[in-house]
């Protein structure tokens, strides 16, 4: 009873997978269609997951068999994880194949949750991420995402609201205890840090915290975190800021 | 038009009606006709701490059902003309209270008043959500506590968001800061968060220090507003809130604990 490592972990993460949204019932066609995009595109496709979207094939009511599209989708080199959009028969067949349903969430632009806080009005709103393919006739995968434009907040953020940002979050104001900061990208806070602050959420384990005067209940990057508990140990008088080192967070001090 | 003031705070128990029923009454006494308003539908206080619970017939909840008019439901202050009471329904809880029935009687009230004073309820919920969001202006009320700073930013959260203000994306409310029951002597042992250390979390323009008070219990109690025992200190600096309000500068009092007999003899030597 030694060794008490313990046997495995679980950890939450977020990964980049384009949905296949079916317009045609036509085999023959998709297939067609989808030799092509790889044609255009090898080394992206290559092995790729994909989730498959039934919605707009069953607003037309078109019927297609999953277990075919599936079949045709592995013969092209694409690994299917997920469907969604599909009527009864077709989650079953799904379920029969061991492939989810309807679990894939998607993210907006800049969301804020609870009580919002608006970033500035002259700050664009943050795109789409690229989750979502344009609807054309043919089936269509969109282009890996552009970096999203940062956020830029000025006024302060009070305890009980939450923030999303899909790129850099920047705030000038105090960020209050109960308060929570999430960003896809790096997050600075050029004033006192009392709330939550949680950079990379999307698994970029180079984002990066800085901030003023370090006085958080949660700092996590990339879903590695340290409590206020760990923080408090040390008292730290300049700003800092905290990186991500062999899934070690360090937090140094910027002279 | 009226400018519509919310007191609030989160967390009971602060002072919220009483800070409520002092400034109302502050405004009147300046001659600005001011209408107070107790959103605590359920736990009517306001009109106790106004003296007027023997007089209330009709109340908000009667006028925004249509049941009464607001001239029949407003309760002319004994103490001063120009102040209005608009009471609480004891009856019925705050489900009673809709969006537009507020903005009603709102909008009807700020047609011939200068300032609306809404008594809002402890809480984040209904009643409190009701009671801030058509403000212009609001009053936090806060102890220098932790729990009390704590539901005060929390507060202040949902006023930057949750107001008619905010989803119109006019111009933010304005918010002050009101420290009540601030004991310079328990600040000064260390016993209780002094007014740097509420400012370092809420940093807003600081109204008014309301020091900790006898005359405030016994003035609730009488059923007269705390702001007209002018001999009360509590009394003395409602009084400055409320000039500091309209714009006048008055400065800070009863930061520091009063001097004892022989240091004021001697001289204050640290």
């Amino acid at each position: 009873m030694l060794n008490t490592s313990p046997v495995l972990e679980f950890k939450s993460s977020t990964f980049f997978a384009p949905i296949l949204i079916l317009c045609s019932h036509d085999l023959v066609a998709i297939e067609e269609a989808l030799q092509e995009k790889i044609r255009l595109a090898p080394e992206f496709f290559r092995d790729s997951p994909l989730i498959i979207d039934f919605r707009e094939l069953n607003k037309l009511h078109l019927d297609l068999d999953f277990a075919q599209i599936v079949q045709l989708l592995r013969r092209v080199g694409f690994f299917p994880v997920g469907i969604r959009g599909g009527n009864e028969l077709q989650n079953k067949q799904a379920r029969e194949l061991w492939i989810p349903i309807d679990t894939v969430r998607e993210l907006g632009g800049t969301i804020t949750i609870g009580e919002t806080a608006k970033p500035e009005p002259s700050q664009p709103a943050a795109p789409q991420p690229a989750a979502v393919a344009p609807r054309e006739p043919q089936p269509s995968i969109a282009p890996p995402a552009a970096p999203a434009p940062a956020t830029l907040i000025t006024h302060p953020i009070r305890s009980g609201q939450r923030i999303y940002a899909t790129g850099d979050l920047i705030i000038m104001s105090q960020v209050s205890a109960g308060a929570e900061i999430m960003a896809e990208g790096n997050i600075h806070v050029y004033n006192t840090l009392r709330g939550r602050a949680l950079a990379g959420v999307h698994g970029n384990t180079d984002a990066r915290i800085f901030c003023f005067d370090l006085q958080a209940e949660l700092i996590s990057i990339a879903g590695d975190y340290k409590t206020s508990e760990d923080l408090n140990k040390q008292k730290y008088t300049h700003p800092v800021q905290i990186y991500l080192q062999n899934h070690a967070l360090i937090i140094k001090e910027i002279a | 038009m009226a400018r519509i003031i919310v007191v609030t705070s989160g967390k009971g128990g602060v002072g919220k009606t009483t800070t409520s029923a002092a400034i109302a009454m502050g405004l009147a006494k300046k001659g600005h006709k001011t209408a107070v308003i107790d959103f605590d539908v359920g736990l009517r206080n306001l009109d106790l701490i106004l003296g007027c619970e023997r007089r209330v017939v009709y109340d908000f909840i009667n006028v925004i059902n249509g049941e009464a008019s607001l001239n029949q439901a407003l309760i002319r202050d004994k103490n001063c003309n120009q102040l209005y009471i608009l009471p609480a329904s004891q009856t019925r809880d705050k489900d009673a209270l809709s969006l537009e029935g507020v903005g009603k009687v709102l909008d009807e009230l700020s047609k011939d008043f200068d300032y609306i004073v809404c008594d809002s309820p402890a809480g984040i919920e209904k009643g409190a959500n009701l009671a801030m969001y058509y403000a212009d202006d609001a009053f936090v009320v806060t102890n220098p506590e932790i729990s009390s700073v704590r539901d005060s930013d929390r507060m202040l959260g949902i006023l930057s968001s949750k107001s008619r203000r905010a989803e119109k994306s006019e111009e933010p409310i304005k918010e002050y800061l009101l420290l009540t029951r601030y004991d310079a002597d328990r600040v000064k042992s260390g016993e209780m968060l002094g007014l740097d250390d509420v400012q370092e979390i809420l940093s807003l323009e600081l109204l008014g220090i309301i020091p900790e008070s006898k005359s405030v219990l016994s003035a609730s109690n009488a059923g007269i507003p705390v702001i007209l025992d002018e001999k009360s200190e509590a009394g003395q600096a409602y009084a400055d809130v409320v000039d500091r309000y309209l714009g006048e500068t008055r400065p800070h009092r009863f930061i520091d604990p009063k001097k004892g007999f022989l240091s004021r003899l001697f001289g204050g030597r640290k």
